[in-house]
């Protein structure tokens, strides 16, 4: 009799548990809804067409570096170079528009916007090559391999103008460049185009990891790299995927922000790493590798930004948001680790009533 | 479990169950300890003794059951837990800080200290000298750990054990590094901690040492305690009869059909070692198709080496290695998959699984690029049917495919490392110990599952330590004994004698010429 009570005792215990745990494996769902209905109650015009299109423009560049981030912390790396990435690609964008590169001859070639667009991706994914070679080949623990290349993209960002802003980017109409404006500035059927440009990145990325054997490898090689060497994986060239990936989102970032400002400032991005780390974390991607989604990714910079503007709106200090913004992410780790064991012990206790 | 008197119990586990990922390794046991005895635990490598006892000294929780001490129910949530109930244990492995004397040791985490002054050497040193002369172990407090041979480390443990004042004192296999001198010591400390009213748990795999000290026995089977009585009622063959059950090992009977021709061949394979000489030393062998090539050998004989080269994991490696007549060129892992290798490498959880993945996804790793359509695009639908059969082809035991690989069973877990190998189409399949780490009934499973394939026309080279498993699976036996090939025989050739003095062999050659 004591055992029957005993069962029935666990079997409690483990739909509990089960329930428990589909809260929590929603929880980024859970939390955008809560800072959407809270901000709709206490921040006034929050609800605003305006407002909305403002908060996703914002919450857009979170987004991409956190697309980028989400495969690099998947394979169980970390990209500290992204914000610098940022910074030196909007540098390079300005002085593209601006003044051009000087060949030797005393000729000065202009680019088109789409061609200065493709020279800047170029060198978003060109430094990601360089983290990733430094990882893979010299076997540079992420974390310093990239913060490495965070202070040589920073150094170079402000080296490039002496640490001046290239001002008023608009081209010159002789020259053919003009309409760099549209990128940040620009809507398609009232999205602004930088939203559009985050659903096909976006979309193409979850595809990417659904559907293609490279991004499927990027899981097997964060879970467990060793099983994956084995099961002949490339997992050198996985790597170097995701750090070059990290770098062509990045890219798009400085060009996104340099648009916007049609102006080119060399200590843009600084820091930005931190809320794409952030973000891919409140969207359920562990640290330790192996685990994430780009649906929850996004939904994570979403909350992020949604979270800042919406504080900034309530008028609450700067000061306080940076502490509200480091308590929010330390939660998500702690509920992220409570999930997990949370899981192993349902697992667990159903092998055991199992076997 | 009648007849025995129920007297002193001072601690009761009930009913205790306890799930690692992949493996249960405790049903539902009981075991009672009681004051002034020593009570005796035996059983087979992977029987459960170890989990019980570190579930008693609080190094892990059970996943369902109680503990009862002194009538009343207890929680070891940590070691600590377990030190203030007054239990202690002396590892298996040693667990001392070779950097520090062995007073340090003794009084690791309890320093006796005189307040701001820190803590009172001297004092330490008197203290441990006298348990250790307790002991009569003739060792000085103040030297270093390290520097004392294995067996005087082991009393240096027992003698931490004993400074704490235990109630209760788990011996995990005290005497594996004892000389016999020093086991006489030890049964000495036993007894007088005997008469002091300790309850000792006695762990050991030498019968007639728990004959003559213990006073009650329990045996544990695949995780469920099989026999439990008082020593002074049963003989050896009782303990061994219990341990090893009525079931005896299940090996698939050997198919009937000849195998083909040569498929695989590896010429002169070497692997130079670090420390010099040879881990692999000039290996040369063959499997055919359909055929099972056991490699037998002690640990360190090359045989995960030799595995490793052939998958192309060792840059530095010499020989030449064909499939079908064909020599591979390149060495790396991703290549010789392609050209119909696959390897079940031997720790499973490291390199075989990947945990975070599901069933399916594991299954599937390795040979994405079947399932391709224009290039690059993965098609669910085939990608899911491949897994289907494979689950199906193996009869893995999976309620669904999508959930955690972590969920299943160790040999369910093995089942799912051979069907993504066999996902790639080998032509010949290594198995490096493949019945490592599951329990009975699944490596029953495993071996006909290698016969089945066999059957079907994969050639399989397997390597194992295990004389029996090597005897009933393989169609040809080899030996490897220190990197060399010491020995190719057909199975029906082979006799157990042959095959163990052989694997002896490397090691007599060397010590000749050294």
């Amino acid at each position: 009799m004591t055992t029957a009570t005993h069962t029935a005792a666990t079997g409690n215990h483990l739909s509990t548990g089960a329930a428990l745990l589909t809260i929590m494996k929603l929880r980024t769902f859970i939390a955008l809804f809560a800072v959407i209905i809270f901000f709709s109650i206490f921040a006034p015009n929050f609800l605003s067409t305006a407002n909305m299109i403002l908060m996703s423009k914002h919450a857009t560049q979170n987004a991409f570096l956190a697309i980028g981030m989400t495969f690099v912390i998947i394979t169980g790396g970390i990209d500290l170079s992204v914000g610098s990435i940022v910074g030196l690609c909007g540098m390079i964008a300005g002085g593209l528009i601006m003044y051009g590169v000087a060949l030797p001859l005393g000729y000065t070639v202009y680019f088109n916007v789409v061609e200065v667009a493709i020279i800047v991706m170029a060198v978003g994914i060109l430094i990601g090559a360089v983290n990733g070679l430094l990882i893979t080949r010299l076997n540079v623990a992420p974390f310093i391999a990239t913060l490495g290349t965070l202070y040589v993209a920073r150094g170079m960002a402000l080296l490039y103008s002496d640490g001046q802003t290239l001002p008023n980017l608009t081209g010159r109409e002789d020259l053919g460049n003009q309409g760099f404006s549209y990128l940040g500035s620009g809507s398609i059927l009232g999205l602004p185009v930088s939203v559009w440009i985050l659903i096909v990145v976006a979309l193409g990325a979850a595809y990417f990891a659904r559907f293609v054997p490279l991004g499927r490898h990027i899981f097997a090689v964060g879970g467990n790299e060793r099983a994956s060497r084995m099961s002949g994986i490339r997992v050198n060239r996985v790597k170097m995927f995701v750090y070059m990936f990290s770098g062509f989102c990045a890219a798009i970032v400085g060009l996104i922000i340099s648009s916007e400002l049609m102006a080119s400032h060399p200590a843009t991005g600084t820091n930005l790493e931190l809320n794409a780390i952030a973000a891919a974390v409140l969207g359920g991607t562990s640290m330790s590798g192996g685990r994430g989604t780009i649906g929850g990714t996004i939904i994570g910079a979403f909350v992020i930004g949604i979270l800042s503007d919406g504080l900034v709106m309530m008028g609450v200090s700067s000061f306080w948001q940076m502490v509200i913004k480091g308590l929010v992410i330390i939660v998500a780790v702690v509920v992220d680790q409570a999930q997990r064991r949370l899981q192993q012990r349902v697992t667990l206790m159903q092998m055991a009533k199992a076997g | 479990m009648s007849g025995i008197d129920d007297g002193d119990v001072i601690l009761e586990l009930k009913d205790i169950t306890k799930a690692y990922s992949g493996i249960v390794a405790l049903k539902k046991a009981d075991l009672k300890l009681r004051r002034g005895a020593v009570n005796v635990l035996v059983g087979e490598n992977g029987a459960g003794k170890s989990t019980m006892m570190r579930i008693i000294a609080g190094v892990e929780q059970p996943t369902l059951g109680e503990i009862w001490m002194d009538g009343e129910r207890i929680h070891l949530n940590s070691p600590a837990d377990a030190v203030r109930h007054g239990i202690g244990i002396v590892f298996q492995e040693l667990n001392l800080f070779g950097n520090l004397s062995v007073a340090e040791n003794i009084f690791a985490t309890r320093e006796i200290t005189r307040g701001l002054r820190g803590i009172d050497h001297r004092a330490q040193v008197e203290r441990a000298n006298a348990f250790l002369n307790r002991l009569e172990a003739g060792i000085s407090a103040d030297t270093l750990a390290e520097d004392l041979p294995i067996g005087q480390q082991q009393l240096v443990e027992i003698a931490r054990a004993v400074s704490l004042d235990t109630r209760i004192l788990i011996m995990d296999e005290p005497t594996s590094a004892l000389s016999a001198a020093e086991v006489d010591v030890l049964f000495r400390v036993i007894a007088d901690l005997k008469a002091r009213g300790v309850a000792i748990v006695y762990i050991s795999h030498r019968l007639e040492e728990l004959m003559r000290l213990g006073d009650y026995i329990t045996v544990l089977k695949d995780g469920q305690i099989t026999g439990h009585a008082m020593v002074k009622d049963i003989d050896t063959r009782w303990i061994v009869r219990s341990m090893i059950g009525s079931d005896a090992k299940d090996f698939a009977k050997q198919v009937d059909h000849e195998p083909g021709g040569e498929v695989f061949r590896t010429e002169n394979i070497c692997l130079p070692r670090a420390q010099g000489g040879y881990a692999v030393d000039h290996v040369s062998i063959g499997v055919r198709k359909g055929e099972i090539l056991g490699i037998y050998g002690l640990m360190g004989a090359g045989r995960s080496e030799l595995f490793e080269c052939i998958m192309g994991r060792h840059e530095h490696y010499t020989g030449k290695i064909f499939v079908e007549d064909e020599e591979l060129k390149g060495r790396d892992t991703t290549r010789r998959i392609r050209e119909g290798l696959a390897l079940i490498p031997e720790d499973r959880q490291r390199e075989g699984l990947v945990q975070s993945m599901s069933i399916a996804d594991n299954l599937s790793m390795a040979s994405l690029g079947q399932f391709l359509k224009g290039g690059f695009h993965i098609d669910l639908k085939l990608e899911k049917k491949a897994v289907r059969d494979a689950i199906r082809n193996l009869s893995i035991k999976a309620k669904n495919p999508e959930f955690d690989v972590t969920s299943m069973s160790g040999g369910n877990q093995q089942k799912v490392v051979i069907g993504k190998a066999l996902m790639t189409g080998p032509k010949v399949l290594l198995m490096d110990e493949p019945s490592r780490g599951i329990d009975v009934g699944a490596k029953a499973d495993v071996f006909r599952t290698m016969r089945q394939l066999a059957g079907e026309g994969l050639a399989i080279l397997f390597s194992t330590s295990d004389l029996e498993e090597v005897m009933a699976l393989s169609d040809r036996i080899a030996v490897m004994s220190n990197g060399r090939l010491v020995m190719v025989v057909d199975r029906k050739d082979a006799t157990e004698e042959m095959i163990v003095s052989a694997s002896a062999e490397g090691h007599k050659t060397r010590r000749m010429h050294a």
